[in-house]
This record gives structure tokens, C-alpha cells and sequence, in this order.
């Protein structure tokens, strides 16, 4: 127990370290690497009971754009803005869940239909380009330092708010994991079974796809306020949707941190790679990303936290005999 | 009529071609062996670059860089299949779209590593046909011709040989095919080959009419996923029909609206008909 204890006293520290540091850079990457991870942590929500969607992207889009087009043409405060983004994209996870779960569309052609979704929400924004501007992106309009509008110079604040979303997403995640696994996890196993000892699938499968769509959809906003700038490349396209997918699966997202691991994982890889070999080497990040995803899959389908996991088990084990 | 709305179904007939040659492949996979190759259409954009590099770079004539890129795909989807989709045919089907995801993500930034981002053009421009007022791309009728030619060749294939009928055989159920004395491996193999030099042929078909880029992928997986399971799983002719469906809406609907808007009805049209058909627009 002292050790969980030193483990949290250290983490307090390291999140406490940006305020100290001073490095705008370092922040950046702390404020990314939590914001991806609460959006990689809700789309494992779902995706750690096998149902893998690949357009989570539509409801990051939903999430950024509502918001922000709000704000740039009728003066809508994000205050109200985001609640409305988040039940918009609620409402689609229910409008594309529920007739999955009821006609039984599951494992791939459920990622296939989700994939479809992502990408009808990503060309309507595109279509849509005299009021989104289209590929060529969307600035909200800009106040400077205002807490009506959401926006903050000073990336301390959205430190500050980035760390608050990561820990309410991991508060959720662990409430869903106490309170449905269990119930869950017999659906994803056997839903005929689950339903024969009075389990509402249906009921069960689409809040934990709403929830899961929401979060997504508010962790979208806050990154739209923070970068002040939204594209439906960066926020719906494919690569999006896959890329949630696949950190969250690295990380591990049968664990809580999984997801949280996974962002830290890909944000440093990325950096990393981008600093020690400059722009002249683009892509070296992602190649060396693609090989890993395929060895994880192959190797350790339950990530990096998952293999540790089990890796820690058996030591305690063999100790225990 | 107006002649622009002619002009515009005769190009969706002939889109519906393309998208039906890129289909094929992938449809025997996914209907085979019961994957789906995230990365199908990645793998056609390396097919691509195989044959601007060899054409452009090295100066190969022409037909010959297609032979070689439909011959090094055709090895490509065997390497796919005995590298990731091998180790892992036993566990649930999402763990193998995903790694070939992981695959996706690996052929794109190595594409952009090798060659960068620019949009490259083999520089060779067939002729367009004049049909009265409407004008007809001479590259994509042929990609309309190889694609009806390829979908009955495979179709004979499957249908007229031995080791087609095996094929169909172990789609229908991959267990029992081991009792009756088959080498499941070998087929799997053969199948991936034949799904890789397919690649290759929509390859040599889209460098003729589109520019290369690492990211061409994203343009057309996303739809010709749509039409294989619109069609139903290793329906070949169902894939066709669909193709044509699919090709038809965008036409139309960029006619009407704009190109965007006809794909997000392309694609509302996908999720709607699969639920009201979930099996394919042919099953019954």
C-alpha cells in the first residue's frame, strides 16, 4: 500500500511540475498528452467490451465544431455551446448505436458502419464550407483572456482545466468499471446468455456508447478553445479515428491508465522523433508507430499496461508459492 | 436531358468501374478468408509509386512497370497474409483489421518518408473520347473494361477451377475444409496472392488517371469497404452492382449539390442499407 501511496505522492509532483518549469513547450506536450489521453480513455470506455468504433472522430468533430461555430456567428458562450456539442454527439452515438445493437451489427461491420459515420460528419463540415471554412480550417474569434469565452493566453489555465478532464475521465472509466464490468463483460462474451439471466443489453450497450461519445465530444471542444483553431482533417478525419483506436489499444485498455499511457507513448514518440530528425524525415514517426501497432496486435493485444499487468501478476504469484 | 447530367451518369458508370476493379480484391479477402485489409487501398497507392518510380525513375517502359507492380503486390499480399494476418486468424476479426491498420499507418508514412508529400503524375495522358457533347476519359473506360473483364475472370476462376472451388469452399466454412484433405494455408495464401495482384491492376489502372500521394488511401478505402459489404461478403457480382450504386450517387448528387455532399450521401446510403439489408442488396 506505501507503494501506491509513493506512486500517487510522485505523480502529484510531476503534475505539479509544469507550474515550476516555465517551458511553454513542455506544457504543450503535458496539456496534449492529457487531453488524448481523457479522449482515448473514453473511447476505450467502449472499446475494452469489443465494440471497436472507428469513428469517434464524428463525435470529436461534433464536439469542437458546435461550440465554436456558436460562438463565431450568434456570440453563444462556450458555456452553453459545449453542453450542447457534447449532447449532439450523444444523441449520434444513440441515432448509430441503437439500430447496431438492436440489428446485432457487431465486430467489424460495426467499426465499417462507424467508420462510414466518421466520415459523413467529417464532409459535411468540409460541404459545409461557407460557415466551417471548409479544409482550409476555423479560428474562433478571438477575445484574449475571458472566462464568457472560454479563452486563455496563459496555457497554465488549460493545464489546469486538461488535468481536471483527465481526472473526471479516469473518475468515470473506474465508476464504469465498479459499477457494470461485470454486466458488461457478459454481454461482450455471450449476448444471448447475458440477456437470458435479464440483462437489458440493449439499455446497457448504448449508455456506456453515449457516455463514451460525449466525453469524446467535450474532450474535441476543449481542444478546439485551446488551439484556437479547428480543421475537419485534425478533428474527423480517418487518420483521427485510427489513431485513438490504436493509442488506446497500445496503452492497454482493459487498465485504466492504459489509454493515458498510450497518449504518453505516442505524443513522446512523435516529438521525439520530430526533434531528432527535423522536418526532413517526416513520417519517420508514424512508420516506426505502424510497426509497433502491428507487433502489439500480433504480441500484446492488451497493451503495454495489460502485458505489464499480467507480467506483475504471475511474478506475485510464483512468489506467493 | 441536360447534357451535363448525361455526362454526369456516364462518368458515374465509368467511377463505378474504378471502384468495382478496387473492390474485387478486397471482396475475395474479405469474403474468404473473412478479413478486412484496412489497408487495401494503401497497398494500391504503394503500387502506384511502384510503377512512377519505375517508369519515371528508371525509365522502364510503361507496361512493364504495371507487370512488375502487379507482380510485386501479388507477393506483397502473400507477405501480408503470412506476417500479420497469420499469427493472429485465430483471434476476433477486429484484432486483424486492426493490425492491418497498424499497417496503414506504416505504408502511409513510409510512402511520405520515401517519396514526401507532393502529388506525383506518371505524365502519361490518354486521350478523351467526344461522343457528341460529352466528353469521356479514355483511362477510366479502360479501368470500366479491365474491371468487367476481371470480375468475370475471377468469377470463372472460382466457379471453373479446382482450386476456385476450394476457395469458395473454405469461405463457407474454414474448419471442415481441413477434413477434406485441403491445405487451408496454401489457399489462404493463393487467395491473398490473387487479392495483391488484383491491388496491382487497380494500380496501374488509377495511375493512368489520378496523381500520386501518400495519403490517395484515405480517398478510396473508406468507400470501396462500403461497397464490398453493400454487395455481400464474396459476392462478386453484388460487389459489382453496388459499385455502380455507390458511383452513381456521387455523380449525381456532385451534379446536383456538391462532391462532398454526394459522398456524405454515399455513405449516409451505406449506413442506412445496412440496416435495412444488413447482408447485401443481392441476399435474399
Amino acid at each position: 500500500m506505501t507503494a501506491r501511496y509513493a506512486l500517487f505522492a510522485g505523480g502529484l509532483c510531476i503534475l505539479a511540475l509544469p507550474f515550476f518549469l516555465g517551458s511553454p513547450y513542455a506544457m504543450h506536450l503535458l496539456i496534449q498528452i492529457l487531453l488524448w489521453g481523457f479522449v482515448y480513455t473514453a473511447w476505450s470506455m467502449m472499446g475494452r467490451f469489443g465494440f471497436v468504433s472507428l469513428g469517434h472522430g464524428a463525435f470529436m468533430g461534433v464536439g469542437a465544431y458546435v461550440p465554436a461555430l456558436l460562438w463565431n456567428y450568434y456570440d453563444v458562450t462556450p458555456w452553453i455551446g459545449i453542453p450542447l456539442g457534447v449532447a449532439l454527439a450523444a444523441l449520434l452515438g444513440l441515432v448509430i448505436g441503437y439500430p447496431c445493437f438492436r440489428l446485432k451489427v457487431v465486430g467489424h461491420y460495426f467499426a465499417l458502419v462507424t467508420l462510414a459515420l466518421s466520415q459523413v460528419v467529417l464532409l459535411s463540415i468540409v460541404a459545409a464550407r461557407d460557415i466551417t471554412g471548409g479544409s482550409l480550417g476555423l479560428t474562433q474569434r478571438a477575445v484574449g483572456f475571458s472566462w464568457y469565452a472560454l479563452q486563455f493566453p496563459d496555457k497554465r489555465y488549460f493545464y489546469v482545466i486538461a488535468l481536471v478532464l483527465w481526472l473526471g475521465g479516469l473518475a468515470v472509466w473506474r465508476a464504469i468499471d465498479r459499477g457494470g464490468r461485470q454486466v458488461l463483460e457478459a454481454i461482450s462474451e455471450d449476448e444471448e446468455a447475458a440477456a437470458s439471466i435479464g440483462i437489458d443489453v440493449l439499455r446497457e450497450k448504448l449508455r456506456v456508447t453515449m457516455i463514451s461519445a460525449a466525453l469524446t465530444a467535450l474532450g474535441g471542444a476543449i481542444f478546439g478553445q485551446y488551439l484556437m483553431y479547428l480543421n475537419p482533417e485534425t478533428v474527423s478525419g480517418v487518420a483521427v479515428s485510427l489513431q485513438i483506436v490504436f493509442a488506446a489499444i497500445v496503452g492497454g485498455m482493459y487498465s485504466m491508465l492504459g489509454s493515458t499511457v498510450g497518449a504518453l507513448l505516442t505524443i513522446s514518440l512523435n516529438e521525439g522523433l520530430r526533434v531528432a530528425f527535423a522536418t526532413n524525415f517526416i513520417g519517420a514517426a508514424n512508420t516506426i508507430y505502424g510497426i509497433l501497432l502491428i507487433l502489439c496486435i500480433i504480441f500484446m493485444p492488451r497493451g503495454i499496461l495489460g502485458a505489464l499487468e499480467n507480467f506483475t501478476a504471475r511474478g506475485a504469484r510464483s512468489k506467493a508459492q | 436531358m441536360d447534357i451535363y447530367l448525361v455526362e454526369a451518369i456516364v462518368n458515374g458508370v465509368l467511377l463505378g468501374g474504378v471502384l468495382a476493379l478496387l473492390a474485387l480484391g478486397l471482396n475475395l479477402i474479405f469474403g474468404v478468408i473473412d478479413v478486412v485489409w484496412i489497408a487495401y487501398a494503401d497497398i494500391v497507392m504503394c503500387g502506384m509509386y511502384l510503377i512512377y518510380w519505375l517508369y519515371v525513375g528508371l525509365g522502364w517502359p510503361l507496361p512493364l512497370a504495371c507487370a512488375a507492380a502487379i507482380v510485386g503486390l501479388a507477393a506483397f499480399g502473400m507477405l501480408v497474409h503470412l506476417l500479420i494476418i497469420e499469427p493472429i486468424l485465430r483471434s476476433a476479426p477486429i484484432n486483424q483489421l486492426l493490425a492491418t491498420g497498424g499497417l496503414l499507418f506504416f505504408l502511409q508514412s513510409f510512402a511520405t518518408l520515401l517519396f514526401g508529400t507532393d502529388f506525383r503524375n506518371i505524365g502519361v495522358r490518354l486521350p478523351v473520347i467526344e461522343l457528341g457533347d460529352i466528353y469521356i476519359s479514355y483511362a477510366r473506360l479502360l479501368a470500366f473494361a479491365m474491371a468487367l473483364i476481371g470480375a468475370v475472370a475471377l468469377y470463372f476462376f472460382l466457379k471453373r477451377t479446382f482450386i476456385g472451388t476450394a476457395i469458395r469452399a473454405i469461405s463457407q466454412d474454414r474448419d471442415i475444409i481441413g477434413l477434406m484433405g485441403a491445405d487451408q494455408r496454401r489457399i489462404y495464401l493463393i487467395t491473398s496472392m490473387i487479392g495483391g495482384a488484383l491491388a496491382g491492376l487497380a494500380a496501374c489502372l488509377l495511375a493512368l488517371q489520378y496523381d500520386v500521394h501518400p495519403f490517395i488511401g484515405n480517398t478510396f478505402g473508406p468507400l470501396i469497404f462500403m461497397i464490398c459489404v453493400l454487395g455481400g461478403l464474396g459476392d462478386m457480382i453484388g460487389g459489382f452492382i453496388a459499385a455502380f450504386v455507390i458511383a452513381q450517387i456521387i455523380a449525381i448528387g456532385g451534379y446536383y449539390a456538391n462532391t462532398e455532399l454526394s459522398y456524405v450521401l454515399a455513405f449516409t446510403f451505406f449506413i442506412v442499407l445496412m440496416f435495412v439489408r444488413p447482408r447485401g442488396i443481392l441476399a435474399r
